[in-house]
């Protein structure tokens, strides 16, 4: 894999919602490419027919009945968020 | 009572020669004189605890108490808890207030145990130092310039310095083991899925797994009884028959066939540790255990595959904190991508950013098989490996870490330097195996040496068993950080 350029951690910042400086993006740029460094040793190992692995147990995903199961704490959680009114969270605009 | 088994405390509170409220306020008064030192707590509620211990000792009073009703437990920050501050070393949920449970609170809560405080850790469990932690660094109760290790140094140096009798942890690549051994404590990281991670904020969902940290093997196994259980809000929790962990504790070692992975003596481990867990393996040997050689061959790969899974699956759960429903906003926006984005940069700290950037990179558009896909490919091949190894052997026991515990910021600076150093136990949570470390001496430096016994699935009471059989050889578990 080439090596991230600025252009490229400005662009995965962006698509992770974090606002990132321009002396930020460089340390960071530098650690990234050290990271995928040692990353990169993946992919010398031949894996071809090697199913991939998500769970030790290999369980799959149980089904319950579709039916309510929790009680309504709305208030409770709403008493947790930076800014509420008449039971809804407020965020700025986003429809002009 | 400073060093004192949880049985023995049981024992005490049972007999009515102390009370729960007593051994509370023990606690919470070492606290109160040790924690601006060390700390190791990030909240702790006298109040609220004293509440917990006063309902405890009537129980104790009807008769309704079971192993570990009235004993104060230190609980991981990690672990959502009904009205304590619940912050994951992190800015962003500085101001998080649980609103309910996680299911380990319950299940503590329903044995009668006490909630001693939330412990520091690593911003979000991602760490091996507490050095990211938003609270501050927790120092080593051995030695003040040295990390605790990660991610619950703080549980760990509670229970070094015996600031608690017993804390929780969680473990996604070493964090109950490495911090572990780092302060010359016990801790086990269980079989994936057999501790339930609802309300345990979530870090890597395929990796992360509760477990107990306590001064001894014996003490480890009644907090497990109560750890364990099958809960219907994990998709990944295991539902099968309940275990006594208890039950092999006094099972001999004779003809225990003990594994030495070749990849785990060699180089990269430091000598002062390799001679410890020699002299360690020599013991478990005249206790009538077998050593063998096995191989793990794919050890090194282990950091790679690790760090490709551990970042992807942390930047899809670290998705969910975005300014709107709880935890930090920002103070000033524009708009509301503006807003997320600020309240996310200035939220999360150095390392969390850099994992969430590793991630989205990894499965972002192209790159899905190159990175995320290989590297479950590799998971198994590594899970293979462990398989084949317990083909000769039944516990494999080694180094957890390749070197005592570092000094402060010795490493802080250099990702890839820190990521290394959980070489020996990344492969025991990309296989899903239960893994535990013991303290077996000291290095050089006066610093404990943690060893690390990785059993089969389900193997967790024989682990337990080898250990205490160790312990009641060896006094290492017993020895005291200087000034406490």
């Amino acid at each position: 894999m080439p090596s991230l350029d600025l252009q490229d951690v400005r662009r995965i910042a962006q698509l992770a919602r974090i606002r990132i400086g321009d002396d930020e993006a460089r340390t960071v740029r530098e650690q990234l490419n050290g990271i995928f460094a040692l990353i990169e040793e993946m992919g010398a190992v031949d894996t071809s027919g090697v199913t991939p692995m998500a769970h030790a147990q290999d369980v799959v995903q149980r089904l319950r009945d579709d039916a309510v199961s929790e009680a309504d704490q709305r208030e409770l959680f709403q008493s947790l968020a930076p800014q509420v009114e008449a039971g809804l969270y407020l965020v700025p605009k986003v429809i002009e | 009572m400073l060093n004192a088994s949880l049985r023995e405390l049981s024992r005490l509170l049972a007999e009515k020669k102390l009370s729960s409220e007593e051994l509370t306020r023990y606690f919470l008064d070492r606290i109160e004189r040790r924690n601006g030192e060390l700390n190791a707590f990030i909240t702790v509620d006298p109040e609220r605890s004293l509440t917990q211990a006063r309902r405890a000792d009537a129980r104790l009073r009807e008769g309704r108490a079971g192993p570990l009703t009235g004993i104060p437990v230190a609980q991981k920050d990690i672990f959502c808890a009904q009205g304590w501050l619940t912050t994951c070393g992190s800015r962003m949920l500085s101001n998080f207030t649980a609103p309910y449970d996680a299911h380990v609170i319950e299940r503590f809560d329903r044995a009668g145990a006490v909630i001693l405080g939330k412990t520091n850790m690593d911003e979000f469990a991602m760490g091996s130092s507490n050095e990211t932690s938003y609270a501050g660094p927790v120092r080593n109760p051995w030695d003040r310039r040295a990390v605790p290790g990660g991610s619950s140094g703080g549980s760990a140096a509670a229970v070094a310095a015996r600031l608690a009798p017993a804390a929780t942890g969680t473990d996604t690549g070493g964090s109950i083991r490495q911090p572990a051994a780092l302060t010359g404590i016990c801790g086990i990281k269980p079989t994936y899925g057999l501790v339930s991670r609802y309300g345990m904020i979530a870090f890597a969902s395929s990796l992360d797994q509760g477990g107990p940290m306590a001064k001894s093997a014996e003490d480890l196994a009644p907090l497990l009884n109560v750890m364990v259980g099958f809960d219907p809000r994990d998709s990944t929790s295991l539902e099968r028959p309940a275990e006594d962990y208890t039950r092999l504790l006094d099972q001999p070692l004779a003809g225990l066939r003990v594994g030495l992975p070749r990849e785990y003596f060699a180089e990269g481990l430091a000598e002062d540790v390799a001679r410890a867990v020699e002299a360690a393996v020599a013991e478990l040997r005249r206790l009538g255990a077998e050593p063998v050689e096995v191989r793990l061959p794919n050890t090194r790969l282990s950091i790679p595959v690790y760090y490709v899974l551990a970042p992807a699956e942390a930047s899809s759960n670290l998705a969910r904190y975005d300014g709107v429903r709880y935890g930090y906003r920002t103070p000033e926006y524009r708009d509301l991508v503006d807003m997320y984005e600020k309240s996310r940069a200035e939220g999360f700290g150095a390392e969390v950013k850099r994992r969430i950037l590793i991630g989205t990179y990894v499965l972002s558009h192209g790159y899905y098989d190159a990175y995320y896909l290989q590297a479950q490919k590799l998971r198994r091949i590594i899970a293979r490996d462990f398989a084949d190894a317990f083909q000769s052997c039944d516990l494999i026991v080694g180094p957890t870490a390749p070197a005592t515990a570092f000094n402060l910021g010795e490493k802080s600076g250099d990702p890839v330097a820190m990521y290394l150093s959980d070489i020996y136990t990344i492969a025991v949570n990309l296989a899903g195996l239960p893994g535990l470390s013991i303290p077996v001496g000291f290095g050089a430096d006066g610093r404990p040496v943690g060893l690390q016994i990785i059993g089969n699935y389900f193997s967790e009471a024989r682990m337990l068993g080898a250990a205490h059989r160790y312990q009641q050889a060896t006094d290492w578990h017993l020895r005291l950080p200087p000034g406490v």
